[in-house]
């Protein structure tokens, strides 16, 4: 039976665009231009090595996200995917890790799944706790945070760097992977790719459709609350010298004034 | 007065400086009760280390799968213990382990989870968490509704203080569930120390990125840091060229650093390398673009070649110390 892949991609405002929180302090999706996070590329190329290893294998790209989110389908399609779930809900505004790990879980499950490939973080939230959430919804394996990944047969190893030691794990299938983005450059969508990916299939889903209670997600249904969110005011930029043949004398000065040496 | 578990995280008994600040926060909102968990002698060196930084009560638990198995061991003692303590909140080293235990724990107790505090007050709604978001551009304040508060705190949040305290030890046997031995650790390395300080603890870091050149030209940057007593530090760039470790990247998928003082060069300052080092006290860089990013956010900037200005400061500070 062929070895069916699961890949979980966020569509995150751009990092290098100017990110701000909507009056409700969730993060603003409107204003910014959105993509599919950098660092989910290396959930997707990861599921395409390990499924080109494997030969027969099926990689279907998975998101929870609004109408724009189509885009970061498109482009995991164009890379190689080879079909994309879209769930989307207007509920689903607001909603918290633990919410989003719920609606994740539905759909991996009615997608059906041997293995569930995600990144390390999203861009945006930077929680990097969902991976964890969907193995512990799931009751399967988490093979998390590893920098090399691989499957064979029934078994998933990986090598995970932690801040001590650096773990080499192993768990079967079914599991949930987190790759990071020392995993191996994501590949470049090809112009056949893109074409190609036109044409292949990307259904959408909604709550109805995961059998999900509203109540159970977006801002009603979270179990956290932000109070504030205020910009934090600019660094200001201070002297700067140019090197003359003193530049280090004059650091050196400026770190004794303010007693670092 | 409302108890506040607080998991220690330890390498081998010897406790993170991370978790004698999370005793030292849990302090701030309550009375912190320590959970330890490990194997053999460690386990009561630490706890004995956690009485002395004002553990009333200190839970412990021995068995091996804590190192055998990924995390879920540690979620299962974790649930156990905090189904009979009944805490006000569980606070949790922010580490990439922390986070995940965190999350797990949360999901069982039905409780909400806010990751990577940077501070923690009290209020008559709960503990209150200051975050910092989009690179450290905005900072939030969140709390946990629903449930007992799950929080995980990055290394830094507090300046840990000895409170001697009773520190009695209870000693509970885990009754580990199903999903424990799911995921196995086949082999375990440590990380070799270098003699330096952590870089998520250290008082003040020396960072190099793509301008450094080469792995050989770390040294002049190693130089400065062992002048100073300073961790080391990478921007991805360095680290991808393969220069320099990854466990020292600095930034958004590296470590993030907020000590004194940070000094960046050949770092050009992009969004992803701020995220990591924003809110450091002391900023100063030394770019040869004048250009460069990095000198919109440094207290002292200057611009010239770093292999020049490196190697005089460093003998200038050897002079300066005698
Ligand atoms: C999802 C994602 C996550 C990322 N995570 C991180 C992260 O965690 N950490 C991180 O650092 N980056 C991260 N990046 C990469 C980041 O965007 C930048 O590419 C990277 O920080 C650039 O590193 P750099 O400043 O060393 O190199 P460059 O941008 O190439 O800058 C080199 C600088 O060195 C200067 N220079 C050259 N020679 C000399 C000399 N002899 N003396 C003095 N100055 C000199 C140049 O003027 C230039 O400003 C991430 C990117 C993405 C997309
Ligand atoms: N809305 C979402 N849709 C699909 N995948 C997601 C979503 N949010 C998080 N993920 C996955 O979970 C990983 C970690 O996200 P986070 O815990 O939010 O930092 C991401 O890299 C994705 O693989």
């Amino acid at each position: 039976m062929s070895l069916r892949i699961v890949v979980c991609v966020k569509y995150v405002p751009d990092a290098t665009g100017d990110r701000r929180f909507a009056e409700d302090f969730t993060t603003d999706r409107d204003g910014v231009d959105g993509l599919l996070s950098e660092l989910d590329e290396y959930g997707v190329e990861q599921a395409l090595r390990i499924a080109e290893a494997s030969g027969d294998a099926e990689v279907t790209v998975l998101t929870v996200g609004g109408d724009d989110a189509k885009d970061a389908l498109r482009k995991a399609l164009s890379m190689g995917a080879d079909k994309a779930v879209h769930v989307n809900d207007d509920d689903i505004h607001g909603s918290d890790a633990i919410a989003t790990s719920a609606v994740l879980a539905a759909a991996v499950g009615k997608a059906g799944f041997d293995l569930v490939v995600c990144g390390m973080a999203s861009t945006d939230g930077t929680m990097g706790v969902v991976p964890a959430l969907l193995a512990e919804r799931l009751g399967v394996p988490g093979v998390t945070l590893v920098s090399e990944v691989a499957v064979n047969g029934g078994t998933v190893t990986g090598r995970r760097d932690g801040d001590s030691a650096t773990e080499v794990l192993e768990a079967s299938l079914p599991a949930v992977v987190s790759v990071t983005d020392q995993s191996g450059e994501a590949r470049y969508p090809s112009f056949k790719g893109i074409m190609a990916a036109k044409k292949k299939p990307v259904q959408s889903w909604d709550l109805d459709d995961l059998g999900l209670d509203a109540e159970r997600v977006g801002l009603a249904g979270a179990w956290t609350v932000v109070d504030a969110a205020v910009a934090r005011p600019a660094r200001t930029a201070g002297t700067v010298v140019k090197d003359e043949g003193e530049g280090g004398r004059q650091l050196a000065e400026f770190l004794a004034a303010q007693k670092f040496i | 007065m409302d108890e506040i578990l607080v998991l220690v995280d330890h390498v081998d008994g010897v406790v993170r400086k991370p978790a004698l600040e999370l005793l030292t926060l849990a302090r701030r909102i309550g009375t912190p009760v320590a959970v330890v968990l490990g194997a053999g002698d460690a386990v009561a060196a630490v706890a004995a280390k956690a009485g002395e930084f004002g553990a009333e009560r200190v839970v412990t638990a021995e068995a091996s799968e804590f190192a055998d198995y990924l995390v879920v061991p540690k979620v299962d003692a974790l649930a156990q213990i905090a189904a009979s303590v009944n805490p006000a909140a569980v606070l949790v080293t922010s580490s990439g382990e922390g986070k995940e235990i965190a999350a797990r724990l949360a999901l069982r107790l039905g409780s909400g989870v806010i990751t990577d505090a940077v501070d923690l007050t009290a209020s008559e709604q709960g503990p209150v968490a200051t975050q910092s978001a989009f690179a450290a551009s905005f900072t939030v304040t969140s709390r946990v509704s629903h449930g007992i508060a799950v929080i995980t705190v990055k290394p830094n949040a507090a300046a840990p203080e000895q409170a001697p305290a009773a520190g009695t030890i209870e000693t509970v046997t885990v009754a580990f569930s199903p999903a424990a031995t799911g995921t196995k650790v086949t082999s375990r390395t440590a990380r070799v120390s270098t003699g330096r300080p952590e870089l998520t603890e250290a008082a003040i870091v020396v960072s190099g990125g793509r301008g450094v050149g080469a792995a050989e030209g770390f040294s002049v940057v190693e130089a400065l840091a062992d002048s100073l007593g300073a961790a080391v530090g990478a921007s991805r760039a360095a680290v991808d060229a393969g220069w320099y470790p990854h466990s020292n990247q600095v930034g958004q998928t590296g470590k993030q650093v907020s000590p004194q003082l940070y000094i960046a060069n050949g770092i050009s300052g992009a969004i992803q390398h701020r995220a990591g080092m924003q809110t450091s006290k002391t900023i100063v860089a030394v770019n040869k673009d004048p250009e460069a990013p990095i000198f919109e956010l440094a207290d002292f900037g200057v611009v010239g070649d770093l292999f020049a200005v490196l190697p005089q400061l460093t003998e200038e500070i050897k002079t300066r110390k005698g």
